[in-house]
This record gives C-alpha cells, structure tokens and sequence, in this order.
C-alpha cells in the first residue's frame, strides 16, 4: 500500500472535535431567523409581535407619505472648472511608491474623478514588477480613515499651522540641549537630506532612527547596511527564522526573487531547495521544502553547528534539533557553491556574524549576493535608540521629534520612553492621529497620507523610486517635510526641494527628465542618492560569535514576538481590510493569540480559546487567547506583535489582543525578540475568528502536490486524475454528461493558478476586496462563518499517512505538517450546479464562460450555495452599509470614497460571489473595440492576477491561442493541469497546477 | 499636483483621434457632395474638416457672411492666400505682432478680440479650409427659401418671476394655516366659556340642556362609510404616489422636464448654432457618461457672447461664488444599472437623438425614452452590430454567417446577458 498524503486545514479536522463534526454536517451554520444583533449579544429568543409590525407598517408608511411630499430631485453637479487630466467616468493611473516598516512597493494608483480608489504594481519597476502586498493594497483604505487628524494639535487641542510654526520655532531657538528626530528607517533621499539641514541649523542634533522590528544585528554584521540578497540566483536557500516571504526585510522584491527559482514546466524541470529552521509556523517556512522546528535560544546553535560543518570542523547539531536536515543542509550548501544563500531574521549579532561567515564560505558575495546593491530599507539602530532613552531619562534633551515611530508602544522599553519624554520640554510627533507617543506630545503635527505627498525612495542602493500626490490633501494636515521646511525658515515648498535634489541626477533637459521620471515613478539608472550612515558596523568576528553558542541555553517556555504579514508592526492597524484579513497560517482575523503545539496544550491542559495568562520580566503580564499551531517547535509559543492598541484614535484595533512588545528584551544594545514567559490558565475563554474550517473538504481530492525527484523522472504521473468507470471501462468524467457543451465564439476566460508558484500571502484577497466593494464584517460576524471575501486561500496542513507497522504511526501528525496553499474562488463551471437549482434565474452562464450573478433577480434562497461544491458563494446576511452594527469604512461619507464606482454595493438578502473581475473584462474589451481591435492578451486581467507578487494566478482568453493561459493549458496538460474535483463533471474554467516539492 | 503625468497621455491621444474618426461617420455626407462648377474635393478631407470646424470654429464662426463673434468665412478662400489664414489660424497674436497689414486690420476691425491659438497641422487647417468652400457651394444651392430661418431667441423670459412666487405661495400658505388654528382654537374656548355660563345659570329646561351639554359621538364619525371611504382614497392615493416616486427614483419617468437652474436651450444651441454634442459632452466618446459641461466650457464662448443676459449672469456668479452648477439630473438609472456612453456612441455609432429624442428642438430638456429594461433589451434584439471595419468583430462575423442567416445583432453576440449591464 501507497503512503497516502492526508489534508487537513486545522487541528479541530483532524481530531475530529464535536464541534468540527456539527459544523461539517451542517454545511451552512446559519438558522433562520437570524438574529438581529447580529449575535453579539445572548440569543434573546424574542420574536417581534404581529402588533409591532403594524404599528411600524403604520408609522413607516407616515412617514414616507411625509418624505415624499415632493418628486424627489436628483442634482447633476458638474465641475465648475474641469481639470485638463480629469474625465468624469474615465480613471487616470498615477506612479507611486507605497513604503512602510520596509515593506517596499513600487505601484500604480488608480483614480476617479480625482480619489484612489486602488493600487495596482508597477511593471515598470525592476525591483516589484509583479504584485504587492496586501499591506500595500490596503493602504488607499487608510487615506479615508475617518480618524485621522483634520488640523494640528497644541497640548491636545486643535490649532492653526501658524500659531504651531510660532511657537515651535520659538521653542526650537531657546532650547537648551540635544535636538533629536526619532523615525522609522527613512529611504528617502531628500528627506535624508532635509532632516541633516534641519539638524545642521540646530547644531546638537541627532537624527535617530530604529526600527519597532529591528534589524540591527543583521546590518552590523555587514557593514551597516542589508546585503544586496538575490534570491532568485539561489538553488540553495538556508533560512533561520527569517520570514522573507511574509514581514523580513523587503518582502514583494524577495518574493519576486525567489519565485523565478520555484516555477517549473516544461521548458525548466529545477527549482531551488529551500531549508527553514524556524520556532513559529512563518509564511516562509510554510513555503519550505524542509522546515525543522528549533528555539530561538537553539539559532545561535545551528548557526554555528552549519559553520562548523561547512568549514569541515564536523557538525554538532543541538540536541532536540533534527540532525539529518542539517546535514543535509550542510551537504546541499557546499555542492552549491556561488549558488546558494543563507538568511536569518535573528536580531542576535553573534548570529549574523556567522550567517554573514557562511555566505562568504559558500561564495554568496558577487553571486546570490549583490555586493553593489544592498537593501536600505531597515536601516534601524537599537543602540543609538537605547542611548537616546537614557539622555531623556537624564535630561539632556530639550527637543525631540517622532516622525513614523511611536516608541510609547512599540518599544519594550515603553515605560523608559514614557519617563523620559516627562523631562523633555519639546515633543513634536507628526503622526496622523493621535495615537500612544503622539498623545504626550506638545505639537502633533498631522503628516499628508502618503497619497497627498511628494517623496522619493531609494530601497536599494541604485533603484530609486518616487511618489507624488494623487488627491489634494483630504484634511488640515501638511507634509513633515515641508513642516520641517517651514521650521528650519526655509521658503521652498518640498515639492520644488526634491526637484533641486534630483538635479544631480538628471543627464539633459532637466523638466524632460524630470516629466519621464514622475511619470514612470521609477529611476533605475543606476543613480543612488541616499546617504546611508554605516557607523553601526559591529566588530565581531566569526571565531568569536561561535564561541558563545554554549552560553545561550534556553530554559522554560520562550516567547516569539513576531510580526503578522496583515497588521506587521501595527502601524496601520486601523485598517479594517487588515484587521480581517485571515493570516496566511492561522487564517485568524482581528487578533492576536497564543500560538502553541500541540503538545504542549496537552500538557498544560488547555484548549484553543482558553485565555492563559502570559506572565514576562518584571512581573508584567498579558492576557490572550491559546491557538494550537501545528508546526510551532516544543517548549515555545508565539505572539504577534500590533495589537493591544487602547486609543480612541483608533476604533478599529482598540481592543483587539493585547500589546507583545514588552516581551522583547534588551541585551547588550540589542533587542531580541523572544524572551522566557510563564504561562498560567486562567478561567475565561475568548473566541478567535478564524476562517480556516468554515469550508470543510470532506476528504476529498482538492489539492495535488507532487516531489521533484518523480516530476522530473516522469511528470505524466505528478497529477492524479480520476476516471469514472463505465461500462466501456474507465473514462474522463467529462465524457460522460447529461449536459450539452456550450458554444464560445468570442472569448473564453478562464484562469490558471499555479499552486508552485502561491506563496499564500493574501495579497489577493485584499485587492479583491478593494476591487469589488466588498464589506468588511467584523469579528462576530466571521465566527458565525459569514464572512463575506469572495476569494480566500485555503490552507491545508498535509501529513503522511503511513502504512500501520512503520513506526512513524506514532508520531503527531501535527508535529511539523507540511503546508500547502490554494486560492479558491469562483470556479466559473461550464456545467455550473449553482445555475441549474436557481428558481430566479438569477444566476446564469454568459457566452463568454462567466458564471454570472444578478443581483437584482436574487431573491436569497441559497439554494446556489448550497449547491456549490467549491463553496464559494457568499449571502449577504445584513446591510453592510450605512449601518451602525457594521461600523467600518462603509458607514461614513470618507470611507466610502474608496468604493469602486463601476462595481453595486450589495444590499440584504442576495448571493454575491466573484465575478471574474466582469468590469474589468467589458472595460477591456470597449477599449479595445473602441480602437478597432481584439483585445491584447495581458490587458484584461483580474484584480487578484494583477496583484499577485509570484505570478500564481494566470488569467485571460482561452480562446486565443496565443494568449499566455492558452500556451501554459496546452504545455501542462496531462502533466501538472487539474480541475478540483474533476469526478463531479462541472467543468470549471479555473485550473491548478499541482504543486511541487524539492524535498531533501 | 499640476504636473501629475497621465500614465494613459498616449492612449489619450489614441482616443482622441478615434474619437475624431467617429465624428467624421456621425456628421451627414449632405455636405460632401461638393458644388457644380467647382474642383470635386476628395469627401475624406470634406468631412475631417466638417469635424473640425464643428468641433472648434462653429462658435465664433459662420460659413455664411453673418458675424457671431468673428467674422463670417462665406468666401475666405478667395479673401485671403491660404499660407497667412493656415499661420493667422495656427497663432494669431504672433502675426499681428509681426506687424502684418491685413491681420492688424482684422483685429481692430473686431474690437481688439483675440483669436485663440488652435494647434492644428497645416493639413488640418487645409481641409477645415476645404470643407468651408464646399459647405459655400452647398449653401448657394440651397439658399433660396433658407431666409428668414432666424426664430427669436429669448422666449424664456420672466419664468424665473414664477419661482419668487413660488416662495411666497409657502409663506402664505403657513401665515393662513396659523391663523386657521388660531382660530379654531379660539371658537372651542369661546363655546366652553359658553357652555359654562349657561350651566351655571340652571335656568335651562331639560331639551336646552341637552343641546347645550350634547356629547360629540366619535364612533359615529367612525363608523360613517363617508369617512372610511376618505380614508381609503387616501390610503390608495399615498400609495399611489409612494410608488410613482420609487419608479421615478429609478429612471421610469418618461416625458420628466423638471425647471433647471439656467434656462439653458438645447434648441439654441444644438439646433440653430449646430454646436456638436461633443462639444459640451467631452466625454461622450471616451467614457461611460456623457458629463455635464462644466462652466469653463460654457465660458469658451459667453465669455463673448450675451455675456450680459441675466441667465449668462448666473454662470458668472457660480464661478464668482467658486460654486458648481447644480442641474436636476433627468436621466437617472439605479445603480445596479451599468451603462456606458462610449460603447454605444463611439462603438456602435448610435446616434445621440435615438435615445435622447430631437435634443436639438428642445428647449427644455425631457427624458425621451422610457429607459426601462424592456427598453434596453428590445434594442438589442433588434439593432444589428455595427461591425464594419472593426477588426474586434471580424471573426465574429464570419463564425455568425457560417451558422445563421439571421441579421448578426447585438443580442446574437450576447448583448442580453445579464452581466453585460448588471454587476
């Protein structure tokens, strides 16, 4: 007997829970009726009476009767003075860069009638070409925040920018001591420059940065800058805890890298091998080939034991670590010399130092490592920020200034922080709202939107990109660089001070140069303008980081603070498409929570949802939620950092976890993200949303995953396919239907995903989101299993099934699983099971392949869901908008600037699902008619195609030939190409290519 | 902002142009013909020039001798050698600058009034030339019974009185329904005092009594069939009206002319000065409305012209005030309703008045078509594609007339699938 691969999505599947079981039986969980508190509060039981219903039968038709007392009157308000650019109806695409805890996006913005209403890539930029985050696509949501600040703050209360300009500069000429600018890592040029003319103007002046989730270590260990990773030149990746794919360094350029080593076809039968040794189940380490389980007080270990083994001193792993995987790691890192790359995310110097020892045996440097480019996008110091904390304390700071850092909560020492701004006479934050530092400072001076601004950015050294405003500021609010302008008694505007400063880099008519450069947002000449300070270069050598691998052991249970790919260091956290965004690995929404194994649940006796108290230094401790996390190593647990935000400035987050950035801890000048913690159970229990089992498989045959070693023996064989027998033996499910074929004449569209290529980051789901105006729910609303995202990424833990004498039986399935990802949406079935069972007609197969969905025809039976065997239908329960219980960016007038005006707002009570992104296709194909052609392939793709940063899903016309899915249909046909669930026959029009794996 | 470069600026322009191509196939061949006696004019170059003229030159300009701002074209070829009118068209100023005789005369003979620059190749300039000289000729065949054409304008006087009016009508109405209560309040006081008085005095006899002190019976009121059949027809007209407003909220308002802010004339200035559609409506070819004008567009030409009338005014004090115009929407869809200008206009060369009925005889504007779904749908069953020399079609085509024989219309290509229109 075969070893069969076994699929499950969570614990609760696998085991097999009472509460799983009812859920999987009742497919849908909800029961009429529904409650109209929308389940927060008890299930009142309480019907409304007939006599109620009449009474406001009565007074609703009096008052309507009163209302309509006139015809009602719709005004038609055109411009008073067209601008040139702007045609109402027709969006205008700006360049921009998105930039944010070095997540780093070149993109395009599209705008209507003068507001972004979406951020698409930039394919002009070298460096993101393809794709975004989801941080990135949620980032137009944050300029209609209705929390942001609408003028300037003196002392909490609102004032006027000249009074601020007179009294800081005023402030500023009598201080007496040290001036400081504490940011966020700045790759700005020109603001670079600009904050060292601010600061020259001032004499003692330090501009310091630090980042909430440092780098430091990595950047002291090369020479005060990031090297200039390519992982796109690597068979070898050796990652120890870096999560480059999800939050490390610059996530969308290492995910384009890497992803051109990992597709295979026809044409290209290798890929990379990827080793990950991590102690939370990270984006990156879902994505491994082999992921072994260590501590964080165990890196220091493998580290050195890899270092050792490379340089022949023989290899002593750590104990609990698996030491077949370093072996072999070692083995694969020296047969792949100058083609292989060793990565870590620890912020331990003596880590990097050997890290950085490594890629220099295995001939990284000049090959999977660009000497000549480094990365500039974490540029944070944690000494220099430590040291500015004791000068506050000791009082010898008169002045300081917070641009895009708020230490008050992101830095373990808070409380240092918060004491030591009690002895500064000048606090100034440029935040845009009043969040935890911003709200004890003197002056809070609201910074544009990144949307309402020039800037420049360089994220590496030589690539430089641009932004510039594509809305006229919203609110009161003005740039902190032209603030800083306006202090430091300078009259240019910064618009006019960037012009200046890339003067230096123009070759010709400067406005010529200057029109190309704005216009294509990106500089890729070469050019680099950045200053970067390389003074935090540390001094350690190899010999002597290996010396201290036996001093750190750990001991008790160690805590990882790490960051989420949707809320990162919670500088966005407002962002309601953040906030339930499911992470890629827990699939959990609006929280954070206490990933633990599975074992070590068992142990202490709790389950998921049982709230323990997490107890840290100084007696502090926190309360959250367990979540049982396959794959996390023993003796650890992880929490994720940005929650626990307590500020009315933002309604969203406020409330949502608890704060797990007190749990890092300083040492030696650095911060370490881990530290010991007691755990203690405590009697409550709170609930997480999570979307992973609301769809259950039932065991069927949905993903498809094959080795590297048989794909290249025979790839005919990766893909299981199911026949159906007959009478004249086994057959494909299609050649047996009752249905008759339908006919296309002028397109077919159609959609492959490549589930080699899907990295699971979710920036889809957003940008779906965003496309489609589709609502956000909240927290109660995603626990009764409703949300609404019309595309998700199921995520699937596998685990082999072995025959019953082999021992491995007794191992925990869900010890270390292997992971796989698949975006599920509407398959668009050619013998669609929704259509037939429609009483309505409401939903209806268009000539061009599309499942269409009417939602003025639907009258809400869910018969279609019910039928769907993908479930991907989605049923408006409620009015999402304009309505108090959903209070998100649809219940007021800003947030719903982002609405996409081509696509309905859904209203209670119908079917929505996706639609294949059918603006996008007429649009295309309109102008293409109007220009008296066919449409190019490439020109009409939908909305989660375009933001994919790894190219996964492929969509276009399958009736053109030439069209890229055409070619990859016929190329991967009988060998990697399957439909999900192809035995029922339903044709869809969206196929997977079954995933491969370079396993050791 | 000001300098934000359009990413599209080269599709743009590509829109531009085949936003020009279409005008040349809406504009009727009539003037094409070209005249007895004179050198046949290739049509191609007739009609670019006829899409020019209309799109840029018609409000200042006549083809006749007529001036409207500047002067009449009736024989320009013949007055004046093509090289100065291609270089006086292109930039004016420069020329009356460089001291040309006839170009200094032109501009003070008009009052000092600059001619706008028009950036126009010189072949642009020859065939809107062209298109004046054979519009010359076709206007000399047709001149007999053309006088006298002139209607006077202004007719529209005084409905603004109306609305002041209006005004009072609401104050005099409150003023009289106070006074009513006033009134009624002040009968019932006196008529109890009355009461009072008289019960007090026990001098009445029992019927007096009875008359006196009668108890007013509500049920009976209640119960009498005139009132509950009131109260039903009100019922049934609320209702009524309730849903004549849904309806109209959802564009079913056929005929509806509501009063506009200016009295502007469509019959004006579609009709008797010809301005093209696309003149206003810039984005009647490219995107999916057909935007309202905004003022500067009205000012291109009031700047000039009638810039004292008291409608013209109105404009002046919005720009004044920095205040758009609010016009009372007539064409109103429901949003689940997608509908797009370019695809029917630009695409399928349908002709503004099929849906919008004669806009150039209207003096005010009314909602011509039902615009119901029906309504849709039975065009599109109907209307066969205008495919001709749209390479999107070809195939289409020739796959149509393999497996029917039936006329290839919008319906046969899908256009009555529901997400054509509905998403």
């Amino acid at each position: 007997m075969q070893d069969r691969i076994k699929y499950w999505k969570g614990i609760e599947e696998l085991e097999n829970t009472p509460e799983f079981a009812k859920h999987a039986h009742n497919e849908f969980p909800e029961f009429l009726p529904i409650n109209e508190t929308n389940g927060a509060g008890e299930s009142s039981g309480v019907t409304a009476p007939r006599r109620d219903f009449l009474k406001l039968l009565g007074f609703g038709l009096a008052a309507a009767t009163l209302a309509s007392c006139e015809a009602p009157v719709r005004k038609a308000i055109p411009y008073l003075n067209k601008p040139v650019d702007v045609e109402p109806g027709v969006a205008n695409w700006y360049a921009s860069t998105y930039y944010n805890d070095g997540d780093f996006n070149s993109i395009l913005v599209k705008a209507r009638e003068g507001r972004p209403i979406k951020i698409e890539p930039n394919p002009g930029s070298s460096l993101t070409p393809r794709g975004t985050s989801p941080k990135a696509q949620a980032s137009v949501l944050s300029l209609y925040d209705n929390n942001r600040l609408r003028t300037p703050l003196i002392k909490g209360k609102e004032a006027q920018w000249d009074q601020v300009d007179k009294e800081i500069r005023a402030a500023l000429a009598g201080a007496n001591g040290k001036v400081a600018l504490v940011s966020s890592t700045v790759i700005s040029p020109s603001t670079k420059q600009l904050i060292n003319e601010f600061g020259a103007g001032l004499g003692n002046f330090e501009h310091v940065t630090y980042d909430a989730n440092s780098a430091s270590a990595l950047i002291g260990a090369n020479g005060g800058t990031v090297p200039g990773y390519d992982f796109s030149k690597a068979n070898i990746i050796v990652s120890i805890n870096a999560d480059f794919l999800g939050t490390w360094i610059a996530p969308i350029p290492f995910a384009n890298q890497y992803i051109q080593n990992r597709k295979v076809s026809s044409d290209k039968r290798n890929m990379s091998r990827h080793y990950q040794f991590e102690a939370i189940m990270s984006l990156t380490g879902a994505n491994a080939d082999v992921r072994v389980p260590i501590k964080p007080s165990e890196e220091l270990a493998v580290v050195t034991a890899i270092y050792n083994g490379l340089s022949g001193q023989g290899a002593s792993a750590p104990a609990n670590v698996d030491k077949k995987a370093i072996d072999a790691a070692i083995k694969d890192l020296r047969a792949n010399n100058g083609r292989a790359l060793v990565v870590s995310g620890s912020n331990d110097p003596a880590v990097q130092t050997l890290v950085t020892a490594i890629n220099k045996t295995i001939g990284s440097e000049g090959a999977t490592i660009d000497t000549a480019a480094p990365f500039y996008t974490k540029q944070g110091s944690d000494a220099q920020m430590l040291r500015l904390i004791e000068e506050m304390n000791n009082g010898s700071v008169a002045a300081v200034f917070f641009y895009n850092a708020n230490p008050v909560y992101d830095h373990p020492l808070a409380e240092r922080v918060v004491s030591g701004l009690k002895r500064v006479p000048l606090k100034v934050s440029f935040a845009d709202r009043v969040e935890e530092t911003a709200s004890l400072a003197d002056y809070v001076t609201p910074d544009h939107h990144y949307l309402e601004s020039w800037n420049d950015y360089e994220p590496k050294r030589g690539f430089i990109s641009l932004a510039q405003p594509v809305i006229s500021p919203i609110f009161m609010t003005r740039q902190m660089q032209d603030s800083l302008l306006a202090w430091s008694g300078n009259k240019t505007t910064y618009y006019d001070y960037i012009r200046n400063n890339w003067r230096k880099a123009a070759t010709g008519d400067f406005n010529a140069f200057w029109e190309k450069a704005v216009h294509d947002g990106v500089l890729q000449n070469g050019t680099s303008m950045l200053a970067v300070n390389t003074g935090a270069a540390s001094t350690m050598t190899a010999s002597e980081a290996a010396g201290r691998a036996a001093k750190a052991a750990g001991k008790g249970i160690e805590a990882v603070v790490y960051e989420k790919v949707a809320i990162g260091t919670g500088s966005e956290a407002n962002n309601p498409w953040l906030q339930e965004m499911a992470d890629p690995i827990t699939k959990a929404t609006w929280d954070n929570y206490i990933t633990m194994p599975r074992r070590m649940a068992e142990e202490m006796g709790v389950v998921q949802g049982n709230v323990m108290k997490v107890s840290f230094g100084n007696g502090k401790s926190i309360e959250l939620p367990v979540l049982v996390q396959p794959g996390q190593a023993q003796g650890t647990v992880g929490i994720a950092m940005g929650y626990g935000r307590q500020l009315d400035s933002m309604p969203t987050a406020k409330g949502r976890g608890a704060n797990a950035f007190p749990i890092a801890t300083v040492v030696d000048d650095a911060i370490l993200y881990t530290g010991a913690v007691q755990l203690e159970k405590t009697n409550s229990t709170i609930e997480i949303a999570q979307m992973q089992t609301h769809h259950t498989i039932m065991d069927r045959l949905i993903v498809q995953e094959n080795t590297l070693a048989k794909y290249q023996e025979n790839p005919k064989e990766v893909t299981e396919y199911i026949r159906l027998a007959t009478h004249e033996g086994p057959a494909k499910p299609a050649a047996i239907s009752l249905w008759e074929d339908y006919e296309y004449k002028n397109h077919h569209w159609g959609m492959v995903i490549d589930l080699n290529s899907c990295i699971g980051c979710g920036a889809c789901t957003i940008s779906c989101q965003a496309e489609n105006n589709i609502p956000v729910v909240g927290k109660q609303e995603v626990l009764n299993r409703r949300e609404m995202h019309w595309m998700r990424i199921d995520r699937y833990y596998s685990s082999v099934e072995h025959e019953e004498k082999d021992y491995k039986t007794m191992e925990d399935p869900a010890e270390n699983p292997s992971v796989i990802f698949q975006p599920m949406m509407c398959q668009h079935c050619n013998h669609a099971p929704c259509e037939t069972v429609c009483p309505v007609a409401a939903t209806m197969h268009s000539s061009e392949g599309v499942n269409q969905m009417v939602y003025n025809r639907c009258v809400g039976t869910r018969y279609c869901a019910n039928n769907c065997p993908y479930k991907v239908r989605r049923f408006n329960w409620f009015a999402y908008a304009n309505n108090d219980k959903f209070d998100f960016n649809m219940n007021n007038d800003l947030g719903k600037m982002v609405l996409n005006p081509d696509v309905t707002v859904r209203s209670r009570g119908v079917m929505e699902k996706c639609s294949f992104c059918v603006q996008r296709i007429q649009l295309g194909k309109l102008e293409a008619k109007r220009e008296n052609r066919r449409p190019v392939d490439g020109e009409i793709v939908s909305a989660c195609a375009q933001s994919c940063p790894t190219d996964a899903i492929i969509f276009g016309d399958m009736l053109d030939p030439n069209s890229r899915i055409s070619q990859i249909l016929v190329r991967e046909n009988g060998e990697r190409a399957f439909h999900v669930l192809e035995e029922l026959n339903v044709q869809p029009n969206v196929t997977y290519l079954t995933k491969i794996r370079n396993l050791a | 902002m000001i300098s934000c470069i359009r990413r599209a600026k080269t599709k743009l322009l590509i829109a531009f142009l085949f936003s020009l191509a279409t005008t040349f196939g809406l504009s009727t061949p009539g003037a094409a013909q070209g005249g007895v006696g004179l050198k046949p004019e290739d049509p191609a170059i007739v009609s670019a020039g006829e899409a020019l003229y209309k799109n840029n030159c018609v409000v200042c300009h006549s083809v006749g001798d007529d001036v409207v701002v500047g002067p009449g074209l009736k024989g320009i070829n013949e007055r004046r050698a093509q090289p100065w009118l291609i270089s006086w068209i292109k930039n004016s100023q420069a020329l009356i600058q460089s001291g040309d005789k006839d170009a200094v005369a032109v501009y003070n003979q008009f009052n000092k009034q600059a001619m706008p620059s028009f950036a126009f190749s010189d072949e642009e300039v020859v065939s809107i030339l062209t298109y004046i000289k054979s519009a010359e000729s076709v206007a000399a065949e047709t001149a007999g019974p053309a006088s006298g054409a002139e209607t006077a304008p202004g007719q529209n006087v005084g409905t603004d009185a109306v609305g002041a009016v209006g005004g009072y009508l609401d104050i005099v109405l409150v003023v009289l329904i106070v006074v009513l209560i006033v009134l009624v309040v002040t009968l019932l006081l006196i008529t109890s005092l009355l009461k009072n008085y008289l019960n007090k005095n026990k001098q009445l006899d029992e019927y007096d009594a009875e008359v006196v002190n009668q108890r007013f019976d509500f049920s009976k009121v209640y119960k009498s069939k005139a009132v509950r059949t009131l109260v039903v027809l009100i019922f049934v007209v609320v209702l009524l009206d309730l849903g004549l407003n849904k309806v109209m909220g959802i564009g079913i308002q056929e005929g509806y002319a509501p009063k506009q802010p200016i009295a502007f004339s469509h019959k004006l200035h579609a009709g008797e000065h010809q301005i093209d559609c696309n003149y206003c409506h810039t984005t009647v070819y490219k995107g999916k409305s057909a935007s309202i004008p905004s003022a500067n567009i009205c000012m291109n030409c009031h700047s000039q012209i009638k810039a004292e009338s008291p409608e013209i005014q109105k404009i002046y004090k919005a720009i004044e005030r920095n205040k758009p115009i609010e016009w009372v929407r007539i064409h109103n869809l429901p949003d689940l309703a997608y509908f797009n200008h370019a695809q029917h206009t630009q695409v399928a060369g349908v002709e503004c008045q099929t849906c919008h009925g004669p806009i150039q005889e209207m003096e005010v504007v009314y909602q011509y078509s039902p615009l119901t779904m029906g309504w849709c749908i039975d065009c599109h069953r109907e209307t066969p594609l205008n495919t001709e020399g749209n390479a999107y079609y070809d195939n289409l085509v020739k796959l149509h007339e393999q497996s029917s024989k039936g006329a290839f219309t919008v319906a046969s290509n899908g256009g009555t699938e529901c997400s054509k229109c509905h998403y």
